[in-house]
């Protein structure tokens, strides 16, 4: 069946042309020389203050990197990358002077306001009420979200600061916890993607700017929402952030990731690296909403969105959820994976990914289960429109040791017309008896006998096409925080009616 | 992962192309049949033997798994053949014409080639190459064009197989079955290229077994059959791998099929050390039905792949693939299934399942299926799953007196019954059915 009018014209809303987070702002920056090289490695360490260990970490990752290939399995294509016309480091400039928000450059500011992200300490956000049951006390953060906020190859602010020191969680910039805690960036970085494990978290490795840092210790539960904002500016810049999160035995942390890019012409490359470690006990739930610039109507410019993402479920009975909306990029490259190494540890793994213009999306998750009973769940939505293409990838993995080990996996494609394609990929490898995997494409079309019940109830045909559709997205969106939940059901009230394999 | 591929040639693709420059002008076939040989080893040559970082071969890496090439297969003597005939007495009961190949070589004095039925034609691919017939070129490798390495090695080596015509509007009363035996007394390589054409209108099963019967039992098989389904045809293809235990068996199939036809093909997989069972469909014409299938049951260290790819190139098609797979000791099974939807192949309805059952610790089951769509109206889905016979099943057997190793049998046999019974012919789909009995008897 297809699409309905009701999702053609949803997903129109959000098509390439619509993007509205494509201004520039005009400021002064301070940049390093275009290319790479091991001067413009050391020129980046340097520039950070960084230790001897950072420096020679970087280097041995750009020497290796200069003997690696880009991949070429992904279902997508793009015409070669020069990365020597690329500017690594892009700093607004700044006057001296302590670091206060109030230090910031007020076009930054601006900047933020208008993409909507409070970098002011706003103590409440509008709109957002917590579940029922649960008041507003002091302490439970409802509504308040600590905001990171990165600014080409830097962080200009970091919201919340205090409040969270006082249960002990740390959230800065990498760049300062290099600064601070080095021992800890130390002993984790690289150790979830390790500096050689692809091309693009190779060249990330050499040259990351900026990024998150997030510890929270023992036994808390991180008392309100942590979020970075990630912002590329500058022309011909590559923005190569690295977010480092650790959840400490029986801790709790929610964090949304967000980032947008103006309109330009030529293609701008985004090659991010984020671990996760949970240990024991521990959860880390990690929601993204991406919505880089796609490019324009006939498919010129927009972020090459290269992007590795893997969470280490390093202890027992640990937790790694991702949930990720992607709406932007005009070519997205980017695996979420859960390594379930603790027994009895759950990976889950919830996307809507929509493709409008001419998008190329290669996106899906990893499951290794490496622990005993450990269990996983990819729930995956994909709509293309256009001249787009959305390609779900997915793999799911039973090591001889992973007894016990299961997982589901849902994912379905829809199609608004007939120049797009939808592709589904999974790799489910089983290598042991005991391990059960499930997994099913299936064509998601609205029964008529529940809309015959609801019609029989007295709701009309659209609403309750509406009231289903919504019953049927909500898989994914209900994974979200709330504060982004409310920005998520805006974006898409899709329905998926029709939806294909 | 992203380590540059050296160009070095492993032991296996230097000895093919040693044996490729000493026989290619013994190879049956006219200078254009030649030019072909030369064309398609210049591809594998540039790929070489397949290997995991290939995508299409990335559970069956040819590279590994081939240590050596053996060499070509020569003429059966009498010894061989036989063997041969022995081994035919213990195949599929089912009344059908046999055409007999030994060591890839047709042997007429084996096989049922008297009294044709009007509108069937049964000729020898070596003979009709030699000759170089019109028909045969004008069709060999052109029905379902594939940049396969293993299809290419075929094409550069091809040596014997069928070349199988049915007239227009002719049902067959009886199946055909293809016979290939490797019954030489040292590990030999065989290259069995066979074209089979069901005209317009025409009914006709084709059956292909592939056994092993010699003292030697790791023998090199590459097969390749292109069939062609005319419109409103109705064509049914069971190929049953039984080869020897250290068999390095590699197949295609590649069907192109009409308009309105129906088509049913079935992989039945019990023989063999590594086998790769590739089947290429295109469905060309529209209001086709067709079912795709398979069974495959493993153990020791036996490796089968089976890797489909179904092409819905026309509208109203509708496609169903069911296989499954039973994997006992270290038997590993890889199914790779990707069903495409061309632009305009509206209203397609394409179901693809596979199912693992895993009955020791140590077996292994890779799935992989795959859908590409470009077409916004159609329904398509897959589903795959694998794990262990399911405790409650069995305690359900065994509460009602049915031994543990009867009550596994059972249940296994179901399982696998899913698939044979989409097998339309009764004969032969008891026959089958025998057969799996039979495997899980052995187990015992």
């Amino acid at each position: 069946m297809p699409a309905v009018p009701q999702t053609v014209d949803q997903v129109r809303r959000i098509d390439v042309d619509q993007y509205k987070y494509g201004f520039v702002t005009d400021i002064e920056s301070d940049k390093a020389p275009k290319g790479l090289s091991e001067d413009i490695v050391r020129f980046i360490s340097a520039k950070k203050n960084e230790p001897e260990w950072m420096l020679a970490w970087r280097l041995d990752a750009y020497r290796r990197w200069l003997t690696m290939r880009e991949p070429r399995w992904a279902r997508v294509s793009h015409s070669p990358i020069d990365y020597q016309n690329i500017y690594y480091y892009a700093a607004p400039k700044k006057k001296d002077g302590p670091k206060s928000l109030e230090e910031i450059d007020p076009e930054i500011l601006k900047t933020y306001e208008k993409l909507g992200i409070p970098l002011r300490e706003v103590a409440v956000l509008e709109r957002v009420t917590p579940p029922e049951g649960e008041s507003e006390q002091e302490g439970n953060g409802y509504g308040r979200v600590a905001v990171d906020a990165v600014f080409d190859s830097v962080s200009v602010a970091t919201t919340f600061k205090q409040e969270l020191a006082k249960a002990g969680v740390l959230f800065m910039p990498i760049s300062e916890a290099l600064q601070t805690h080095p021992e800890m960036v130390k002993k984790y970085i690289g150790t979830v993607v390790p500096i050689s494990d692809n091309f693009y978290a190779t060249l990330n490795s050499a040259v990351f700017s900026d990024g998150s840092f997030v510890y929270v210790p023992r036994g808390v539960r991180c008392p309100m929402e942590l979020s970075t904002y990630f912002r590329i500016n500058e022309r011909d810049t590559g923005q190569f952030e690295r977010t480092l999160i650790i959840a400490d035995k029986g801790s709790y942390v929610s964090y949304l990731e967000g980032c947008t890019a103006p309109m330009r012409d030529e293609n701008q490359l985004h090659a991010a690296v984020v671990e996760l470690i949970a240990l024991e006990d521990a959860e880390i739930k990690y929601s993204t909403i991406q919505n880089w610039y796609p490019g324009d109507a006939t498919g010129r410019g927009g972020v090459y969105n290269f992007v590795t993402k893997r969470g280490d479920c390093r202890g027992k009975n640990s937790k790694i959820s991702w949930t990720q909306l992607e709406t932007g990029s005009a070519i997205t490259w980017k695996y979420p994976s859960c390594i379930l190494r603790g027994d009895n540890a759950r990976g889950e793994f919830y996307s809507i990914a929509i493709s409008n213009g001419h998008q190329q999306v290669d996106s899906g998750t990893k499951m290794l289960h490496l622990g005993k009973n450990t269990t996983s769940r990819i729930i995956s939505k994909g709509i293309a429109a256009g001249r787009s293409n959305n390609t779900y990838r997915g793999l799911v993995m039973a090591h001889p040791r992973a007894k016990g080990a299961r997982n589901f996996t849902n994912c379905d494609s829809l199609l608004i017309g007939d120049k797009c394609g939808a592709h589904t990929v999974p790799y489910i490898e089983a290598k042991n008896s005991s391990a059960v995997f499930e997994h099913e494409a299936t064509t998601s079309k609205i029964s008529e006998d529940t809309l015959f019940y609801c019609r029989q109830r007295g709701l009309s045909a659209e609403d309750a096409v509406a009231l289903v559709v919504n019953g049927f997205v909500k898989d994914v969106l209900q994974q979200l925080p709330m504060e982004f939940a409310v920005e998520a059901q805006k974006l898409i009230s899709i329905s998926l009616e029709g939806s294909v394999g | 992962m992203n380590a540059e591929v050296r160009p070095i040639k492993t032991a296996a693709e230097t000895a093919l192309a040693t044996s490729f420059a000493a026989v290619k002008r013994a190879l049956p076939g006219p200078a254009t049949v030649g030019v072909l040989r030369e064309d398609a080893f210049r591809r594998f040559e540039t790929e070489g033997l397949p290997h995991r970082r290939v995508e299409e071969w990335k559970y069956t890496d040819l590279r590994a798994l081939m240590r050596e090439a053996k060499p070509l297969a020569g003429v059966p003597d009498a010894a061989a053949k036989a063997r041969a005939k022995a081994a035919l007495a213990t195949l599929a009961a089912v009344d059908a014409r046999s055409i007999v190949f030994v060591d890839g070589a047709l042997v007429p004095e084996l096989s049922d080639l008297d009294g044709l039925e009007a509108g069937l034609t049964i000729r020898s691919m070596a003979q009709a190459l030699a000759a170089g017939d019109g028909d045969l070129l004008a069709h060999l490798g052109r029905l379902v064009p594939t940049d396969d390495v293993a299809v290419a090695l075929n094409t550069a080596f091809m040596g014997d197989g069928a070349l199988i015509h049915v007239a227009p509007g002719v049902a067959l009363a009886q199946p055909i079955h293809l016979v290939f035996v490797n019954a030489g007394s040292e590990a030999a390589s065989v290259f069995a290229r066979s074209l089979v054409v069901i005209e317009d209108g025409a009914r006709a099963m084709l059956l292909e077994s592939h056994v092993g019967c010699s003292d030697a039992s790791d023998h090199q098989v590459n097969a390749v059959l292109e069939l062609k389904v005319g419109d409103a045809a109705h064509v049914d293809h069971i190929k049953i791998t039984g080869e020897g235990a250290g068999a390095l068996h590699v197949s295609s199939l590649m069907a192109a099929i009409g308009a309105h036809a129906r088509f049913n093909e079935f992989l039945f997989t019990t023989g063999g050390g590594v086998v790769r069972n590739q089947v290429f469909v295109c469905f060309g014409g529209e209001g086709t039905v067709a079912g795709i299938r398979g069974a495959t049951l493993l153990q020791g260290h036996q490796h089968a792949d089976t890797t489909l790819v179904a092409e819905h190139a026309a509208a109203e098609c509708t496609s169903r693939e069911v296989f499954k797979s039973v994997l006992d000791e270290h038997g590993r099974s890889v199914f790779q299934g990707k069903i495409i939807v061309r632009p305009h192949a509206q209203k397609t309805d394409a179901k693809m399942a596979t199912h693992a059952l895993l009955l020791s610790e140590t077996a292994e089951a890779d799935n992989k299926p795959e859908l590409e769509i470009f077409a916004d109206d159609v329904q398509c889905g897959h589903g795959a799953t694998s794990g262990a016979l399911e405790q409650e099943l069995l305690f359900y057997l065994k509460a009602r007196g049915i031994p543990a190793k009867e009550a596994e049998a059972l249940l296994i046999q179901a399982f696998v019954g899913e698939a044979v019974e989409g097998i339309e012919h009764a004969g032969l789909r008891d026959a089958l059915i025998d057969r799996v009995v039979a495997w899980l008897k052995a187990r015992e």
